[in-house]
């Protein structure tokens, strides 16, 4: 897993360029049989599109179609009224999407063109008077600083944090408890616990399963990053060296399939890039990760010590799991509003703080209110790791009685 | 006689019942004691509070005199009943960790691994993952591993479960060659023979409770019940109503051929002097022997009358 898991993160960032890029079908003759002269040399070659533009009756140019001499025939009758609105293709195969919405906008188009003119308006008048309205955002600081900000990319960057912390508590977490009743179930706990403390045991393998996941983590990154980047570099370099970059791994994908960019755009998001406060965001994101991932996975300890196998984990696993599902769940309403007062709530409570206030931190948080969240998440953990210590001394040893929530509470006051 | 560990007065308390009752042992140094019980005696419990895996409500443990402090654990091995290894980890791997856990460095385990598993055969299975071997041979490894670090104490949980005939001589022989190494060993078992043919001293617990505690001969003389077994070669034709006349009840007999086998119980005023002499008349006497209960009986006599008197309270 720790190898094949790169491996599939970059090919689900790297297949979509590739099927974007394979879009090129290869080239199509097309005959046009324009019955009405308004299109004839409006439809432009490509590297995709040949255009013939024929006379010549429609039953023949069908059976043209059928000997492969044109692989399809455009037809466009005369209209009834004035205005040709109607064509047809004939294709002896399926029709590529993009040669028929070529076609029906280079027609929609010119018959806009047509209209305009006949009307009495220049078709540049029109173009001119489309406008791109260049937003802004400036925020502003208490001691008078300005700093652009960019709300797309501080959403991806919130989310993409909060979605990770989401999975590294998850997957670690239920690691932690699956450790746990291995130990239980081959019966190995007690010789063990007869040279440590449990406290000691099971801390021991909180944090070593947290170390196994920030190296894999990290393995992760740097190989996804590297086969991204490897691919990116010889693809790139044949197919678009224009729109190669090798930025963070969220933007490139999105980004590369952008046209080109020109200066002042980049100009724009490199300032914004730069406004982004990434210590804090870095920081922070290290710091509710491995708080986070403590709270969580005290409980998991909890949970496997007090069952003998791991279907009995159900009833115990849903309480755990709520909040932080809520948590992930409500980031993405949070993102919308992220001073609001549910997302200051459930950015302070523990359970769910790991995963929110991520989401909030890339928009700006309070000093304060990041302090308070952070010690607080702190105590979150101490606390959970005082309860778990209590029910997993008396779970491990507890064998063939599948306890309910009432054992559990009696197992704290032991 | 010094006792290496004394357990003084000692009580736990679960939720809805009392494991240990102020319960006190002395356990002498250098030799094998037996604790003994019913299940859910509270034996288990008390293991534990000696392994300091749980801590007793009240009273207290002393090692050599010491209260049983953290450090104590490198000096204690102990094979639980309920025990197991990692099942993916390799056999010596996951030895060396154990020994390790216990304060041994890893060179020292290795080597000392490399003698035990050579004694006990396993040494090729050295590199397998545990669960390629048989219960036997993991129950092989986790001795080995309860002893490597040459533990003063030594607490065996039903040590010969799952254990063939053969390994369990193979086991028992290396018990007693740890016992006169100097270790002193604790005992627990249901079966009586073992604790009869490997224990000094027992202790016998039966509802939390400690009914019984002392040197196995002694404890089989105070319970002597007067029965005795006796053989005639060729007995007088009316050995019946000679018996008669004794002051002995006769609780069994059995004549195959000429032979005579009778099962007596006298009462305590009689010694058995007086009841040799007694039985001479009766025929050509080969065979004469005072019958001391064993220490099942004595399990099942102590044990049946708590639960007796308990039932009808």
């Amino acid at each position: 897993m720790t190898f094949l898991g790169p491996l599939l993160m970059a090919a689900l960032m790297i297949v979509p360029i590739v099927l974007a890029t394979m879009q090129n079908i290869g080239e199509k003759n097309i005959a046009v049989l324009d019955e009405t002269n308004w299109f004839i040399g409006k439809f432009e070659q490509d590297d995709n599109m040949q255009f013939h533009y024929v006379f010549d009756a429609v039953d023949s140019l069908k059976k043209q179609v059928l000997q492969e001499k044109y692989d399809l025939l455009v037809y466009i009758p005369r209209p009834e009224l004035n205005i040709p609105v109607n064509a047809e293709i004939y294709s002896d195969r399926q029709i590529p999407l993009n040669v028929s919405s070529y076609i029906k906008n280079t027609m929609r188009k010119e018959v806009e063109t047509k209209k305009l003119l006949a009307s009495g308006i220049d078709p540049d008048v029109i173009k001119s008077a489309k406008t791109t309205i260049n937003l802004v955002t400036i925020r502003l600081d208490e001691d008078g600083g300005e700093t652009k900000s960019f709300t797309e990319i501080n959403v991806a960057l919130g989310l993409f944090g909060s979605i990770l912390i989401y999975f590294f508590i998850f997957i670690f977490g239920s690691q932690v408890m699956r450790g746990i009743i291995e130990e239980k179930t081959s019966r190995i706990v007690e010789v063990i616990i007869s040279s440590v403390k449990p406290f000691e045991l099971m801390m021991g393998k909180i944090t070593g399963i947290a170390l196994v996941g920030l190296t894999q983590f990290l393995l992760w990154v740097v190989l996804t990053g590297s086969i991204y980047g490897v691919f990116m570099l010889i693809y790139g370099v044949a197919e678009a060296p224009q729109v190669l970059t090798t930025e963070s791994a969220m933007t490139s994908p999105a980004e590369s399939m952008l046209p080109e960019m020109n200066n002042e755009a980049l100009t724009e998001i490199i300032e914004v890039v730069d406004a982004i406060n990434f210590p804090v965001i870095i920081g922070s994101f290290i710091f509710y990760f491995l708080g986070g991932y403590l709270l969580y996975a005290a409980l998991f300890a909890a949970i496997g010590s007090a069952v003998d196998n791991e279907a009995d984990t159900q009833q115990f696993m849903l309480p755990v799991s709520i909040p932080l599902i809520l948590g992930l769940v409500v980031s993405n309403f949070i993102v919308n509003n992220p001073e609001g007062s549910l997302a200051f709530w459930l950015s302070i409570i523990p359970f769910t703080s790991p995963v929110v206030m991520m989401v909030r931190i890339p928009f700006g948080v309070a000093y304060g209110e990041l302090a308070l969240s952070m010690a607080l998440l702190v105590c979150g953990f101490l606390f959970t790791t005082w309860i778990a210590a209590k029910i997993y001394r008396t779970g491990i040893l507890m064998y063939g009685k599948k306890p309910g929530y009432k054992e559990l509470w009696k197992w704290l006051r032991y | 006689m010094h006792a290496y560990l004394s357990i003084k007065e000692v009580t736990k308390r679960y939720a809805n019942h009392l494991a240990l009752d102020r319960v006190s042992i002395e356990i002498p140094q250098n030799k094998i004691f037996g604790l003994l019980g019913p299940n859910g005696a509270g034996k288990t419990s008390l293991i534990r509070i000696i392994n300091q895996i749980t801590a007793p409500d009240s009273g207290e443990i002393l090692l050599k005199g010491q209260t049983l402090h953290a450090d104590h654990v490198t000096k204690i091995g102990y094979l639980p009943e309920e025990r197991g290894l990692y099942k993916k980890m390799k056999v010596g791997e996951q030895a060396i960790y154990l020994a390790r856990l216990k304060g041994m460095s890893k060179s020292e385990a290795q080597k000392k691994l490399k003698i035990w598993f050579e004694k006990f055969d396993i040494l090729n299975w050295w590199d397998r993952k545990v669960e390629e071997l048989s219960k036997g041979m993991q129950q092989k490894i986790q001795f080995v591993v309860t002893v490597l670090h040459q533990p003063e104490l030594l607490i065996f949980d039903e040590p010969f479960s799952g254990f063939d005939p053969i390994n369990v001589n193979l086991l028992k022989a290396e018990i007693l060659k740890l016992r006169d190494q100097g270790a002193t060993i604790i005992f627990s078992t249901h079966n009586m023979a073992s604790v009869e043919e490997l224990c000094d001293q027992i202790a016998l617990i039966n509802q939390g409770e400690k009914v019984l505690e002392g040197e196995v001969n002694a404890l089989k003389e105070a319970n002597r019940n007067y029965t005795y077994s006796c053989e005639f070669y060729h007995p007088v034709s009316n050995w019946q109503t000679e018996l008669e006349k004794l002051p002995v009840e006769l609780l069994g007999s059995d004549f195959i051929s000429n032979k005579l086998k009778l099962h007596l119980k006298t009462d305590p005023t009689l010694n058995s002097n007086e009841l040799l002499r007694m039985m001479l008349p009766l025929g050509e006497l080969t065979s004469f022997q005072e019958l001391l209960p064993s220490m099942n009986d004595i399990f099942i006599q102590k044990v049946g009358k708590t639960a007796k008197s308990a039932s009808d309270e």
